[in-house]
């Protein structure tokens, strides 16, 4: 029994480097990358790819294309609910910051106005503000978090033509967790649809 | 939903003389430009070597900039004494100062926003930079009314925070509305800005070699790929914040005009003061926009993307703005006659003809109404140096109408006994002049840091962008295109009026 407890230092031993395995790490398909020559021909194709049933694709384009997220079936964003409870936080934060002082904590009477249904005007304009102001910050930081922003490194950056999705490319990407995925078939797919420079999309794992 | 589908589906044109081309809009952007065309010509404003125009505005503006911030210190270290306002002008150059600055910050606002959320498609290439303008002017205004409570150190007593005895702000009081309003206003016109900045950042770092410039433009593009699932978000993101933000910018300046509507001094005590304002705001705003961006579009070679029909729109909303401010001034007149106080008629009598600052009412007057009038000509509209001119009228002009409200109301109020004259000092002088260096400095290096013009949002609007590819706008063929020669100020001869992509063909 004892002379098996060495063997959990096993892990710790580090072995010389193979010079072959560092010459080629490790690498996972993402998917492959198919580039488009208009946004008409993006468009068209991505009624295609919806229509194909995947599931884990998506287009790069340089601007936002008026129509899209029917062409590709992507459903309204769910931002603007995070918007309502963001400027419903606002409002109460709002409310309780001035009643909660003016009533509770300790009522001034300034100006003759003591808090009451009378003066109740007066306590809009924060309250409009601070419910903007939480609105506006949940739109923006829920937006990232939609996004799945800021996200700095990522496997299609790897790709040296798709450095154009900023400028004039336009992509269609078919990741590779896509169930219908096939490395020979989606490639003759996308070949299908008039896409150029097909590439596999190849993930580097450490 | 309507609206769209008619814009896709015009008639086809005939000819010259067919009625439907009178009805087609002029093109946003001229010359048929390619989006690389575009991406090439606003990313090499800050590629290229800045001109020497831009060292020679760039070195004084940091100068009076660090004067202005000598100034303050000198401020703080001696008392608001150093400032002219005396009794009972307890408001001078710095309160003027801070409306003028607010105000003008209203214009970014209202072309991001309002002009959005009424699908004006030109408000692309100009909102960048009113942005970046609203940005700057509501930093330059902040610093007022922070330095003029005169112990900075206690400047934090304008925060929702209980001070030693426990006792909170008062919260009914218009100061500090104002304090929550401007906070709000600078916060989300930064968020909005920023959240427009994303894809060109990506663009800026697209195009540079590794390196730490790189990296810096990579970091704050938040490793944007420019996938649909993320402009699906993008775009429900930019239309909230256009919707949040059109309501903000008219509270905001409601905000600033209660600071004196809500007090009993004739000549503030006014219910048109929030509408008038907010007019007011828009007017100075867009003038100081077109003051910008009329020399930028020379010296960058911006024509094909700022074009005549872009200045020509902002013109028609200054003169539509004068005149609306105009109808206010007259409008406080009628009211000070006909309301039957006597010690509102007095304060405008006071303004207009028997007080000691006429000159400025006169000023204002002519700045602010009868200058734009000039804009009721297409001639005058289209001349570079006719709107150059004006809208520095107006600047000056909207920076006169708050003197008038401010410092004439205070020097004449109920008791002839407490009149007095305000006289600036030369520290105001000096104040005033560094914070449009501090203006000018913070606008010069966005100019050469980011893409002055929003770079995604023209592409989306170019006519190749429509997925339906509807044929090019004849009218925006141009004769030079047609016998291929050079255009000019471009990168060489014409593209052929393609409607898609050079790959594509």
């Amino acid at each position: 029994m004892v002379s098996v407890l060495p063997l959990l230092l096993l892990p710790l031993i580090q072995l010389p480097p193979d010079s072959a395995m560092a010459d080629a790490p490790l690498k996972r398909t993402h998917g492959y990358l198919a580039e488009f020559g208009s946004v008409a021909e993006l468009f068209h194709a991505a009624e295609k790819c919806r229509d194909a049933g995947f599931r884990f694709w998506d287009t790069h384009s340089p601007f936002p294309i008026h129509g899209m997220d029917d062409a590709m079936g992507i459903k309204k964003s769910i931002l603007s609910l995070f918007v309502l409870i963001g400027g419903c936080t606002g409002a109460t934060v709002a409310i309780l910051l001035q009643f909660g002082t003016q009533v509770g904590l300790y009522p001034t009477v300034v100006q003759g106005k003591p808090t009451n249904l009378f003066t109740l005007p007066a306590y809009f304009p924060i309250s409009f503000e601070l419910t903007v102001l939480f609105s506006a910050l949940t739109a923006v930081f829920g937006s990232f978090a939609l996004m799945k922003l800021p996200r700095l490194n990522h496997p299609l950056f790897n790709s040296v033509n798709f450095q154009r999705v900023t400028d004039d490319g336009f992509f269609i990407c078919i990741e590779q967790k896509d169930p219908q995925f096939h490395p020979e078939k989606t490639k003759a797919f996308l070949e299908g649809l008039g896409g150029r420079n097909i590439e596999l999309i190849e993930d580097e794992v450490a | 939903m309507a609206a769209t589908h008619h814009e896709e589906t015009h008639p086809p044109l005939d000819g010259p003389s067919s009625p439907a081309q009178v009805l087609l809009r002029e093109p946003l952007v001229l010359h048929n430009r390619s989006y690389s065309w575009i991406t090439e010509r606003i990313c090499g404003i800050i590629e290229k070597p800045q001109p020497k125009l831009w060292w020679m505005l760039f070195i004084p503006s940091v100068l009076l900039f660090s004067i202005m911030a000598y100034l303050f210190a000198y401020l703080i270290a001696t008392g608001v004494g150093v400032w002219g306002q005396n009794h009972p002008v307890a408001w001078g150059w710095d309160i003027t100062n801070f409306v003028f600055w607010i105000g003008i910050g209203h214009a970014g606002t209202l072309i991001s926003a309002i002009l959005f959320l009424t699908r004006q498609r030109w408000r692309t290439s100009v909102a960048r930079a009113a942005e970046a303008m609203t940005i700057f002017a509501v930093m330059c205004a902040g610093l007022y009314p922070a330095l003029h409570v005169g112990r900075v150190w206690m400047a934090w007593f304008l925060a929702p925070i209980p001070n030693s005895n426990a006792i909170w702000q008062n919260f009914k009081s218009p100061l500090l509305w104002d304090v929550f309003a401007v906070s709000t206003y600078f916060t989300v016109s930064v968020l909005f800005w920023y959240l427009g900045l994303i894809p060109d950042l990506g663009t800026i770092r697209d195009r540079c070699k590794p390196g730490i410039k790189k990296a810096l433009y990579g970091l704050f593009a938040l490793g944007w790929r420019g996938g649909n699932r993320q402009w699906n978000h993008y775009e429900m993101a930019y239309l909230l914040l256009a919707a949040l933000s059109t309501p903000l910018v008219l509270s905001v300046h409601t905000i600033v005009s209660f600071d004196f509507a809500t007090s009993v001094v004739p000549g503030w005590h006014a219910t048109i003061f929030p509408p008038y304002f907010v007019a007011g705001a828009i007017f100075g705003g867009f003038a100081m926009v077109l003051t910008l961006m009329l020399p930028v579009r020379e010296i960058y070679g911006l024509q094909d993307l700022l074009t005549w029909k872009h200045i020509d729109n902002m013109a028609k909303i200054i003169l539509l703005t004068g005149t609306i401010v105009g109808y206010a001034y007259l409008s406080e007149l009628f009211i000070a006659w006909y309301g039957g106080n006597k010690f509102e008629l007095d304060a405008f009598m006071l303004r207009i003809k028997d007080g000691p600052y006429v000159w400025a009412y006169v000023a204002m007057m002519f700045c602010n109404v009868v200058s734009p009038q000039i804009f009721w000509f297409k001639k005058m509209r289209q001349n570079w140096f006719v709107v150059f001119l004006v809208c520095n009228f107006v600047n000056a002009g909207m920076w006169f109408e708050r003197f008038v409200i401010i410092v004439t109301t205070l020097a004449r109020d109920f008791v002839p006994g407490a009149w007095d004259m305000f006289h600036p000092t030369w520290v105001d002088i000096m104040t005033f002049v560094g914070s449009f260096g501090f203006f000018l400095m913070n606008f010069l290096l966005f100019l050469r840091f980011l893409p002055v013009i929003a770079i995604a949002e023209v592409k989306g609007i170019l006519p190749q962008s429509d997925p339906h590819g509807r044929a090019r706008d004849p009218r925006s063929i141009t004769e030079q295109e047609v016998r291929g020669e050079p255009i000019p100020d471009g990168f060489g001869p014409a593209p052929a009026p393609a409607t898609t992509h050079p790959i594509a063909a």
